[in-house]
C-alpha cells in the first residue's frame, strides 16, 4: 500500500540477452577456472530450487512401499504410476480440475473485457465523476483480503452463492489491479491513431475494439497471467466459501486429501503434479510473459 | 512485450490534463450523452470492485461492533470487541508467532532476491535456465506447496533428515517441534517468493546508470566497492518498497500454515490471519473476528504510512545536502 511510484521498474525483464547494463563487468575469470566464479554460486541455488519439483515427481511414480521406510533411498528402485490410478479412481480430481479449469477461463475472459474497458475509460474518456471513480478503485488496493472474508461470505450466503463454484468466480471477475494495469497500458498508447479512427467516423467503441485493443495485446497478456496464477491457486477464499465437494476447486480437493490421504505420499504427489504441471509448463513456455507480470505486480499491496 | 510494464509514471492520482485527446467533435446532439458514456465503460467493472471491497470494508466495520453468530439477531456491543483485543492472551500469542514468521522471512528474502538478482544479472553461459529454475517456483500454489513441506520435512522418511543422516548430522523435528516449525514454514515461503524480490532487484539493477558504474571501475574501484557505493544506494528506494511489500504479505499468512501445521504444533504457528479464521470459520464468531481483521488493519496502515514519511523524508535530507 502506498508505495512510492518511482520503483516502477522501467523495462520489462526480458530473458537471459537484454540484461546487461549495469554491474556486468565481463564475467572475469579467475585464474584456474575455465568458466565464470558465479556458476560455483548460481548451480547449487539453481538445483536447491527444482529439488521440491523433483522430490514431487519422483515421489508421484515412487511404489508404495519404498516411501514409508527408513532409511530412505533417495532414488525409487522401480517406477510405477499406481499413484496416479489410484488417484484418478479413487478421487474427484478431474472433476475439480474441470472447476479450477472454468474458474480461471470465466475469471480470464471476464478481467479481460471488464478491466480494459474501465481502464479506457479511466484512461481516455472525460465524463463526470471519474477521478473519483478511479481514486475508489486506487484505495480498495489498499484493503488487505482477510477485512473482507466475514462479510463478503455472509452476502455470498444471502445470495445463495456459498457451495457453488460461482463463489470462487465472483470475486475474480475484476480486480483493481487489472483496472489499473490497462490504464496505465492505455496512458502509454499514443493518441493520435485513435483521434485518426474518430475522424474517420468511427465511434468510441469501434476506435476501443478495432484499435486499441490489438495494439494493447501485451499489457491483456500480463492481465490474463495475474487473473490465471491468482484464480488457479486460490485457496483462503474457496476454503471459507465451499463446502461441498462437487464444487470444490482443485487446490481445496487437493488440501482435502492432504488431510484424509495423509499417508498415501505417491497419490497425494499425483494430485499435486496434476494441479502444479499446467502452471509450470504455461511458465516455461510464456517466461517472459510472467516475469513482466511479475514485475508489474510490484505495483500492487 | 515492452510495453507492459513500461507504463509511463504518472502519479496515479493526477489524471487531468496531459495526454488525454482532445474531445471528439461530438454532434450537438450527442453532447451529454457522450459524457456521460465513459461510465458505461468503466460501470461494470466498478460494481464488481467497489461492491466486492469497499461496501464489504464498511460492512466489517459494522460488523467489528457487534456480537453475531450469522444467525441470531446482531447485538451492538459498541468497541467490546476492540476492547477485547488488547487482552486476548491468544491473540497475543497469535501476534508473536507472526513477528516472529516475519522477522525471518522479510529480511532473508529481500537480501536472497537481491543476491540472486545481482548473480543472474550477468552475460554467463546458462544463465537463463538458472533464472528458470529459480523463478518457476513462483507458480507452485499454497497448497502444493504445503504438500511438499510437509513430505520433504518429514521427520521420519523426508528429505531433509534424509540428507542430515548421510551428512551425520543429528535428526530434526522440523514442523513437528514447536521451536522449527515456523523456520520451516520461512524457508518454504522464502522458496516461493524469493522469485519475486528477484525479478523486481533485476529491473532495478537495469536501470542503474551504466556510466556511472563505468567511471568508478575507471577510477579503480573493485566490483565489491562499485556495489556498495555506487549500486547499493541507488537501489535504495526498491528495497524500501519490497521490504514493505513484503511485510504486508508476511503479516498476512494464512494459507502456508493451514496447509502445513493448521497452526500447530502446540500453536506455535497460529498466526493473526490464522486466528481471525478460526475465530470466524470455526468459531462463527464474526463481530470480534471483524475486530481482529480491523485491528490488523489499522496497525499495518499506520506503521506503513510511517515508514513511508520517514523513507521521504530521509531521502529528501539527502537530496538537501549534496
Amino acid at each position: 500500500m502506498s508505495v512510492d511510484a518511482p520503483v516502477l521498474p522501467r523495462r520489462p525483464l526480458d530473458t537471459a540477452e537484454s540484461v546487461t547494463t549495469p554491474p556486468a563487468p565481463p564475467a572475469r575469470r579467475r585464474r584456474g577456472l575455465p568458466f565464470s566464479a558465479w556458476h560455483l554460486l548460481l548451480l547449487p541455488v539453481a538445483v536447491v530450487f527444482l529439488v521440491p519439483f523433483v522430490e514431487m515427481f519422483l515421489t508421484s511414480v515412487t511404489p508404495a512401499s519404498e516411501i514409508n521406510t527408513f532409511p530412505r533411498a533417495f532414488f525409487p528402485s522401480s517406477l510405477t504410476t499406481a499413484g496416479y490410478e489410484r488417484l484418478f479412481a479413487e478421487s474427484d480430481i478431474l472433476h475439480w480440475l474441470a472447476n479450477t479449469a472454468v474458474v480461471s477461463v470465466v475469471a480470464i475472459a471476464s478481467h479481460l473485457v471488464l478491466c480494459s474497458l474501465a481502464g479506457y475509460g479511466f484512461a481516455r474518456l472525460r465524463f463526470p465523476g471519474r477521478d473519483i471513480g478511479f481514486l475508489a478503485v486506487l484505495a480498495t488496493i489498499m484493503i488487505p483480503t482477510q477485512l473482507l472474508m466475514i462479510p463478503t461470505y455472509v452476502l455470498f450466503a444471502r445470495v445463495g452463492l456459498i457451495d457453488t463454484l460461482g463463489a470462487a468466480i465472483v470475486p475474480w471477475l475484476a480486480s483493481a489491479f487489472g483496472i489499473f494495469l490497462m490504464r496505465q497500458f492505455f496512458l502509454s498508447l499514443p493518441a493520435e491513431l485513435e483521434e485518426a479512427g474518430m475522424i474517420d467516423g468511427c465511434t468510441r467503441v469501434q476506435v476501443f475494439f478495432r484499435i486499441v485493443l490489438p495494439l494493447a495485446r501485451p499489457a491483456l497478456a500480463t492481465l490474463a497471467i495475474f487473473t490465471l496464477l491468482g484464480s488457479w491457486n486460490d485457496l483462503v477464499w474457496p476454503l471459507i466459501a465451499i463446502n461441498d465437494d462437487q464444487a470444490f476447486t482443485l487446490q481445496l480437493g487437493l488440501t482435502n486429501f492432504q488431510g484424509n490421504r495423509r499417508t498415501d505420499w505417491s497419490l497425494l504427489m499425483a494430485g499435486n503434479v496434476v494441479a502444479t504441471l499446467p502452471l509450470i509448463a504455461f511458465f516455461l513456455v510464456a517466461q517472459k510473459q510472467f516475469v513482466a507480470t511479475m514485475t508489474f505486480s510490484g505495483l500492487k499491496g | 512485450m515492452s510495453a507492459t510494464a513500461t507504463p509511463p509514471r504518472p502519479s496515479p492520482v493526477e489524471t487531468r490534463g496531459g495526454a488525454e485527446p482532445a474531445p471528439a467533435p461530438a454532434r450537438p446532439g450527442r453532447r451529454l450523452g457522450s459524457r456521460l458514456g465513459g461510465w458505461g465503460f468503466v460501470a461494470p467493472a466498478l460494481v464488481i470492485v467497489l461492491g466486492l471491497s469497499i461496501f464489504p470494508a464498511l460492512w466489517a466495520l459494522l460488523l467489528s461492533l457487534q456480537e453475531w453468530d450469522g444467525f441470531s439477531t446482531p447485538e451492538f456491543v459498541g468497541a467490546d470487541n476492540y476492547v477485547e483485543l488488547v487482552g486476548d492472551a491468544d491473540l497475543g500469542a497469535a501476534v508473536v508467532h507472526t513477528v516472529l514468521y516475519t522477522a525471518l522471512f522479510v529480511p532473508s528474502v529481500v537480501l536472497v532476491g537481491l543476491f540472486l538478482a545481482v548473480a543472474l544479472n550477468r552475460r554467463i553461459r546458462f544463465v537463463g535456465l538458472y533464472r528458470t529454475a529459480i523463478f518457476v517456483p513462483f507458480v507452485a500454489s499454497a497448497a502444493a506447496t504445503g504438500i511438499l513441506t510437509t513430505y520433504l520435512f518429514n521427520p521420519q522418511f523426508g528429505l531433509m533428515n534424509n540428507l542430515m543422516r548421510v551428512l551425520h548430522l543429528p535428526q530434526q523435528g522440523w514442523l513437528e517441534d514447536p521451536h522449527q516449525a515456523m523456520v520451516v514454514i520461512a524457508i518454504m515461503s522464502l522458496w516461493g517468493q524469493a522469485a519475486f524480490t528477484t525479478v523486481i532487484y533485476l529491473a532495478a539493477l537495469q536501470d542503474v546508470p551504466g556510466d556511472v558504474v563505468e567511471a568508478a571501475r575507471i577510477d579503480g574501484a573493485g566490483p565489491w566497492q562499485i556495489f556498495w557505493a555506487v549500486v547499493w544506494p541507488q537501489l535504495r528506494p526498491v528495497t524500501t518498497f519490497v521490504a514493505i511489500y513484503m511485510t504486508l504479505q508476511a503479516v498476512q499468512l494464512f494459507d502456508l500454515v493451514y496447509t502445513t501445521t493448521r497452526g500447530g504444533p502446540l500453536n506455535a504457528t497460529e498466526t493473526i490471519v490464522y486466528y481471525l479464521w478460526q475465530t470466524a470459520f470455526r468459531e462463527l464468531d464474526f463481530g470480534y473476528g471483524s475486530a481482529v481483521a480491523y485491528g490488523l488493519f489499522f496497525v499495518t496502515l499506520i506503521a506503513t504510512v510511517i515508514v513511508t514519511v520517514q523513507q521521504r523524508r530521509a531521502a529528501a535530507r539527502e537530496q538537501e545536502t549534496r
